[in-house]
C-alpha cells in the first residue's frame, strides 16, 4: 500500500485535481470560477494521461539520429490524445468565456443565480 | 468492397463540408445546401440499408486512412446504425422545414447562414457518433455536438437563451469530463482505442479476474457522464430552459436528436466496448432502472405543474428519456429493443409537438401560457391536428407510435423476473395517466372555443392551410411518419433486432 502510494503519486494528484475542478465547475456561483474549475478538471485528465504514457528513463517520441528502436521512447499515443484534448478544451473555454461576456454586458454580474433572478424579474 | 459501402464515410464528410462551404454562402443558399445535403444523405442511407438487408451482411468495418486495425481509425456500419442515420436526417429536415418561418422572425438575417452551419456540423457529429468504431473519436465528436447544440440554443439572442446555453454547457462539460476520464481509464487498462480491440482485452481481463474495481469505476464514469449529457432524471435541470426558449427548430432538433445521439453512443459502449453481460453484472443497469422509473413519474409531475406549453413539452421529454433508460435497466434484449424503438418514436413525436405548439402560440398573440391558448386549434387547424396526433401518440393511443413502444416495454417486463416486472407495469400505468392528464388538459383547452370579443380585442390571427403551405406539409409528413411507425412496427422491430444482434 505504502509503496504503491509513492509509485502512483502522479495519478493520485491527477485524481485530486480532477475532484477539485469538478467541484468548482459544479458548485461555484461565479462563472469565471466555473470556467477555471473546468480547466483544472481537464488539465488533471491530461496529467493522468501523460503519467500513464510515461516510461521512466526513456525519451520523448521524436526520432533522433535515426534511432528506430521502440524501446528507446515513451508511448506516443497518450501524448497525441492530450494534444487533441487540449484543442477541444481550448475551444470550449473560448465559447464559455464569450457566453460569460455576453451575460456580463447585459446583467453586470457574473453570478448565475443573480442572473436567473434578474431574468425572472424581466418576465421573459 | 461494393461502392455503396462508402456511404457512411460520404455522409459524414458531406455534412461536414457543407458546413464549411456554408460559411461563405448567404443564408438562402446555405439553407438550400443544407436541404440538399439532408436529402442526399437520407437517400444514400436508404440505399445502404436496402443493400445491407438484401445482401444479409449484417455489418461491416470501413478502414479510415491507410493503417489497419490496431493503429488506424475505423468506422463500422450495420443495419441499426444506418437506420438511425436515415431517421435522424428525416427528423432534422422536417424540423427545419417546420421552423423555417419562425427562424426568419426570431433570428437576425445576417445570422441565418450560421444557423445552417451549426445544423450541418451537428448532423456530421451525430453521424460520426453513430458510425465511429473508435472511442476517442467518439469523445471528440461528443464535444463538437455539444458546441453545435449550444450554438443552436443561443442563436436566438435574448437573456434567457444565453443563460440556458450557459447552464447547458456547464452540465455538458461535467458530463464530458467524466466521459473523458472513463475513456482514459479504459485505454490504460486495455491499451487500445478501437472498440472491438478493447472488447477482446476486456474479456481477457475479466477471465483473469484482475482490475475489477477500476473496471467498475470506469463503467460508472462513462454511464454517469453520458446520462448527464442526455438529461436522465436527476440531471435534467438545464433541459426545460434550453428547449423552452430556443427557436423552435432548435428545440425540436435538440430534444429529438442530440440527446438520442448520446444514448446511442452509450448503447454502443455497452454492446461493443464492454459487453452487455459485464454491464449487467456490474449493477449499473439497476441504477438506470431506478432513475428511469423516477424520471417517468417526476418528469410528468413537473409537466403537470407547468403553465407554459413549450416548457410542458420539455418536461415531458424528461419523462420519455426516463422510459428509454428504464428499458435499458430491464437488462434483457427485449428491453433494449423497446428502448431503441422508443428513441425513434419519441424523436418523431416530440419534434411534431414542438413544431405544432409554435403554430398554436403564433395565433394566440405569441403567448405560451395556457389561459391564452383557448380555441387556438380553431384558428390554426393544421397545427391543432398535429398537436392532437402528438398528444395521442405520447399518451399511448393505438394507431400512433407511442403505443407500440409502451406495449413493448410492458412485454419486456413480463419476460424478466417478477421483482422488476411489477414496478415497471405500475409505473407505466401511473406515467400513462399523468401523461394523459397534462396532454389531454392541453387538448381540451385548445379545442375550447374562445370568447369572440376577446379574440377581436387582442387581434389574434387565424391561419388557414394555403397561408402556410410549407408548415402544413411538414405537419402532414410528421403525422405520416407517426402513423407509419404505429402501424408498421413489425418490420421496424425486425430491423432493430437484426441490427442489435450484429451490433456487438
Amino acid at each position: 500500500m505504502g509503496a504503491n502510494f509513492l509509485v502512483n503519486i502522479g495519478e493520485e494528484v491527477a485524481m485530486i485535481l480532477f475532484g477539485i475542478g469538478f467541484a468548482n465547475l459544479l458548485f461555484q456561483k461565479n462563472l469565471i470560477k466555473k470556467i477555471i474549475g473546468f480547466n483544472i478538471m481537464d488539465t488533471a485528465i491530461y496529467l493522468f494521461l501523460a503519467e500513464k504514457g510515461y516510461i521512466t528513463g526513456r525519451l520523448a517520441p521524436i526520432l533522433l539520429n535515426g534511432k528506430q528502436d521502440p524501446f528507446l521512447y515513451i508511448n506516443p499515443i497518450p501524448s497525441g490524445l492530450v494534444l487533441t484534448g487540449i484543442v477541444v478544451s481550448v475551444s470550449v473555454t473560448a465559447l464559455m468565456l464569450s457566453l460569460t461576456m455576453r451575460l456580463y454586458r447585459r446583467y453586470h454580474t457574473l453570478d448565475l443565480d443573480e442572473i436567473s433572478a434578474k431574468l425572472r424579474k424581466e418576465g421573459l | 468492397m461494393a461502392f455503396v459501402q462508402n456511404v457512411p464515410f460520404f455522409s459524414i464528410m458531406l455534412s461536414m463540408f457543407s458546413g464549411i462551404v456554408s460559411s461563405v454562402l448567404p443564408g438562402k443558399y446555405a439553407r438550400r445546401l443544407n436541404y440538399a445535403m439532408l436529402l442526399c444523405i437520407t437517400a444514400m442511407s436508404g440505399w445502404l440499408l436496402f443493400y445491407l438487408v438484401s445482401s444479409d451482411m449484417g455489418s461491416y468495418i470501413f478502414m479510415m486512412g491507410h493503417f489497419p486495425a490496431p493503429f488506424g481509425n475505423e468506422i463500422r456500419a450495420g443495419i441499426l446504425e444506418v437506420l438511425m442515420a436515415m431517421f435522424f436526417c428525416i427528423i432534422m429536415a422536417l424540423s427545419l422545414f417546420g421552423g423555417r418561418k419562425k427562424l426568419g422572425n426570431e433570428v437576425e438575417h445576417t445570422k441565418h447562414n450560421i444557423y445552417y452551419i451549426l445544423c450541418d456540423l451537428l448532423l456530421s457529429s451525430l453521424l460520426a457518433l453513430i458510425y465511429t468504431n473508435d472511442l476517442f473519436t467518439a469523445y471528440v465528436f461528443v464535444e463538437i455536438n455539444t458546441i453545435a447544440a449550444c450554438g443552436l440554443i443561443m442563436i436566438r439572442q435574448n437573456g434567457r437563451t444565453i443563460e440556458a446555453a450557459v447552464r447547458y454547457m456547464i452540465m455538458s462539460l461535467l458530463g464530458s469530463g467524466l466521459l473523458l476520464l472513463g475513456i482514459c481509464m479504459i485505454y490504460d487498462m486495455t491499451g487500445h482505442l478501437l472498440m472491438s480491440n478493447i472488447k477482446e482485452q476486456i474479456l481477457i481481463i475479466m477471465e483473469t479476474g484482475t482490475y475489477r474495481i477500476p473496471m467498475l469505476i470506469t463503467i460508472g464514469l462513462i454511464t454517469v457522464g453520458l446520462a448527464i449529457k442526455s438529461a436522465l432524471f436527476p440531471f435534467h435541470n438545464w433541459l426545460p430552459d434550453a428547449y423552452g426558449y430556443s427557436t423552435v427548430s432548435s428545440a425540436a432538433i435538440l430534444s429529438s436528436l442530440v440527446s438520442k445521439g448520446y444514448i446511442f453512443l452509450l448503447l454502443k459502449i455497452f454492446y461493443r466496448v464492454i459487453g452487455f453481460e459485464i454491464i449487467a453484472d456490474s449493477h449499473v443497469l439497476h441504477i438506470f432502472y431506478v432513475f428511469g422509473l423516477c424520471g417517468m413519474v417526476f418528469g410528468s409531475l413537473s409537466a403537470i405543474w407547468e403553465n407554459d406549453i413549450r416548457r410542458m413539452i420539455s418536461f415531458s421529454s424528461v419523462a420519455q428519456i426516463g422510459y428509454i433508460y428504464m428499458g435499458f435497466g430491464i437488462g434483457i434484449e427485449a428491453g433494449v429493443v423497446a428502448s431503441i424503438f422508443h428513441i425513434i418514436a419519441h424523436a418523431a413525436t416530440k419534434s411534431l409537438l414542438f413544431i405544432s405548439a409554435i403554430g398554436l402560440t403564433d395565433v394566440s398573440g405569441g403567448s405560451r401560457h395556457f389561459q391564452d391558448l383557448n380555441g387556438s386549434a380553431f384558428r390554426n387547424k393544421i397545427a391543432g391536428i398535429g398537436f392532437s396526433v402528438g398528444c395521442l401518440s405520447m399518451v399511448g393511443v393505438p394507431l400512433f407510435s407511442g403505443f407500440v413502444s409502451k406495449i413493448l416495454f410492458a412485454e419486456a417486463a413480463f419476460i424478466v423476473s417478477a421483482k422488476k416486472m411489477f414496478p415497471v407495469l405500475i409505473v407505466l400505468g401511473i406515467s400513462t395517466i399523468l401523461n394523459a392528464i397534462y396532454f389531454l388538459k392541453t387538448l381540451i383547452r385548445i379545442y375550447t372555443p374562445a370568447d369572440k370579443t376577446l379574440v377581436r380585442e387582442r387581434g389574434y390571427l387565424s391561419l388557414c392551410i394555403p397561408e402556410q403551405k410549407l408548415y402544413s406539409l411538414t405537419i402532414i409528413l410528421f403525422i405520416c411518419v407517426n402513423i407509419f411507425l404505429g402501424l408498421n412496427s413489425e418490420p421496424m422491430l425486425r430491423l432493430i433486432l437484426t441490427g442489435l444482434r450484429n451490433f456487438a
